[in-house]
């Protein structure tokens, strides 16, 4: 990022006045909203022209998820009550697999990273259990836990533990050894060190594996929700409209599961942004 | 004086890997936790080493590497032009930017259901799950290395009176390459996770993933299911390492850790 920061003025000719910037930033914006409706509405006219089940046009399916879930009173911030069915136990599920999996992933990722020997140890263990495609694990979880929100909680945090406990292993790995010098001198202990330098100088890592566990934590409650034997969550809800040949449900579904995916993301993104601020991210 | 250290750190390794193994083993054999939860390691390592002989077991392997391979190679052959045009025509990326950004976030698994309903459930579903969510970090990595290609050196060409095409094929591409090579890499583990996660879901007819899941039904099957997930991590394990070893031989020069490029690593 820095390197693009550095080369971009050069290639600019003079830098241009205001307004003209905020035009081009209109043009675009104008640019890409059109180029949306524009697809959306081609869609919509060729699934009406088609009339084909599969394919349902998006106003359609549109209508289908406001019925579904945005329907209720407004005190219920217009949830009806299959969103709190649907969605609450998903999110719910989600979030504590997610946490869990951070936390565990930073606390043991600073562990192991401070120690050169630490690290050494656990490295192919650890490189062994990223391999792992994460599904895989899934049905010891359910011998273990059977079905129900024990064994999803603990197939998303297991999963989503390794890129995070990884990437903040190395992030810690190199702190600057300069500055780790410059500590001993301030006679900082252990915990001021943690604090003050060690995981400030992490976070770029950290959140570079932060963003890949929410999108693993993301697909394995969807997974977990699929499998036979779950009793409720979005997951379900596909499945449930699958076995139904309901395409207008599954497609509801899909555009849910899409907007929640682009919610976390960008708030992960702002969380990110404020703490590691615009200059330094990775 | 390195090469001491490296020594060193190989025999931890080493050490910590027998430890895990051992932590395993001694849990299960000391009845902390039940044996149809957790089998030994020794009884899991032997049944996954037996598997080896078992043609069905080999032939399920061979089944998710032929899906994972034409599903990968077929995003390849999507992401790697569509990236080439995004990153080099402005116009087209400012264009189409609202619809990645729309369908980006969608976790893959999601699309199983429908794409089932859509194909049936057959390699053809599987292939096509695989390389949709492939083609993602592909897309996003050759987009950014395209970014990232020095302008001195198009500058250059372009002086000496070469093409828009010729400035792409002889600057930009040899820039971007070890770019895509990294998110190749990424998609790589991307998907092997959906091959497995469609057999396990369909349940029927062959692979890992349906091993996997055929082995999680039957009573005390948690030692099959165990030999299957060794099995699949070692898979990940090599791909991963071919590919990483590959890199470093096609383009020493670049620096590590490309993973962290633009986002791209996004499954």
């Amino acid at each position: 990022m820095s390197r693009e920061a550095e080369t971009a003025p050069q290639g600019s000719p003079a830098p241009a006045s205001l307004p003209t910037r905020a035009r081009a930033a209109a043009h675009t914006v104008l640019l890409r909203w059109l180029v949306l409706v524009l697809a959306v509405g081609i869609w919509e006219l060729a699934a009406r022209a088609h009339g084909s089940v599969y394919f349902p046009p998006p106003d359609r399916i549109a209508r289908h998820v406001h019925e579904l879930w945005f329907d209720g009173p407004a005190r219920h911030l217009f949830l009806s009550s299959a969103a709190v069915d649907d969605i609450l136990p998903s999110l719910g599920r989600m979030t504590a697999g997610f946490a869990l999996a951070a936390v565990a992933g930073i606390v043991l990722g600073v562990a192991v990273g401070r120690s050169r020997r630490a690290y050494a140890l656990t490295n192919p263990v650890l490189q062994f259990a990223r391999a792992v495609p994460p599904p895989a694990l899934v049905p010891v979880f359910v011998v273990v836990f059977a079905f129900g929100t024990p064994m999803q909680i603990a197939s998303i945090a297991f999963s989503a533990v390794w890129p995070v406990l990884i990437n903040t292993a190395a992030g810690v790995r190199n702190t600057d050894p300069l500055r780790l010098d410059v500590a001993a001198v301030l006679r900082l202990n252990t915990a001021e060190r943690l604090w003050f330098l060690v995981l400030p100088s992490a976070l770029p890592r950290i959140f570079a594996g932060l963003r890949l566990s929410l999108s693993l934590a993301l697909i394995l409650m969807v997974f977990s929700e699929l499998l036979p034997g779950t009793a409720n969550g979005i997951g379900f809800t596909l499945t449930e409209a699958q076995t139904r040949s309901d395409l207008l449900t599954v497609w509801a579904a899909l555009v849910l599961l899409g907007a929640l995916g682009y919610l976390l993301n960008t708030g992960l993104l702002a969380i990110e942004k404020r703490l590691i601020g615009r200059g330094r991210a990775p | 004086m390195r090469w001491l250290r490296l020594r060193q750190e190989l025999w931890l390794g080493l050490l910590g890997v027998l430890l895990a193994f051992g932590v395993c083993e001694a849990v299960s054999r000391a009845g902390l936790v039940r044996r149809s939860y957790l089998p030994p390691a020794s009884e899991v390592l032997g049944r996954a080493v037996e598997l080896t002989g078992d043609p069905v077991f080999l032939d399920g392997i061979g089944v998710t590497l032929r899906a994972w391979a034409l599903g990968l190679g077929l995003a390849c052959a999507i992401a790697v032009p569509l990236g080439l045009l995004l990153g080099s025509v402005p116009l087209v990326d400012t264009a189409t930017r609202a619809i990645v950004e729309l369908l980006r976030p969608l976790p893959s698994v999601a699309l199983i259901p429908l794409v089932s309903l859509l194909l049936g459930s057959g390699t053809e579903t599987e292939v096509a799950l695989i390389s949709y969510a492939s083609v993602w970090p592909i897309l996003f990595n050759t987009v950014y290395g395209l970014g990232e290609t020095d302008p001195l050196a198009k500058d250059t060409l372009r002086a000496f009176g070469f093409g828009r095409l010729a400035v792409l094929l002889r600057a930009e591409l040899p820039a971007t390459a070890p770019f895509i090579a990294a998110g190749i890499r990424i998609s790589a583990a991307v998907a092997l996770i959906l091959a497995v996660a469609t057999e396990i879901l369909s349940g029927f007819g062959e692979g890992l993933g349906i091993f996997i899941a055929q082995a999680g039904l039957a009573t005390d099957g948690t030692r099959d299911v165990l030999a299957g997930v060794v099995w699949a991590g070692t898979l990940g394990l090599v791909i991963n390492g071919v590919l990483v070893w590959g890199e470093r031989r096609l383009f020493p020069w670049t620096p590590e850790h490309r993973e962290a490029a633009g986002g791209g690593a996004r499954l």
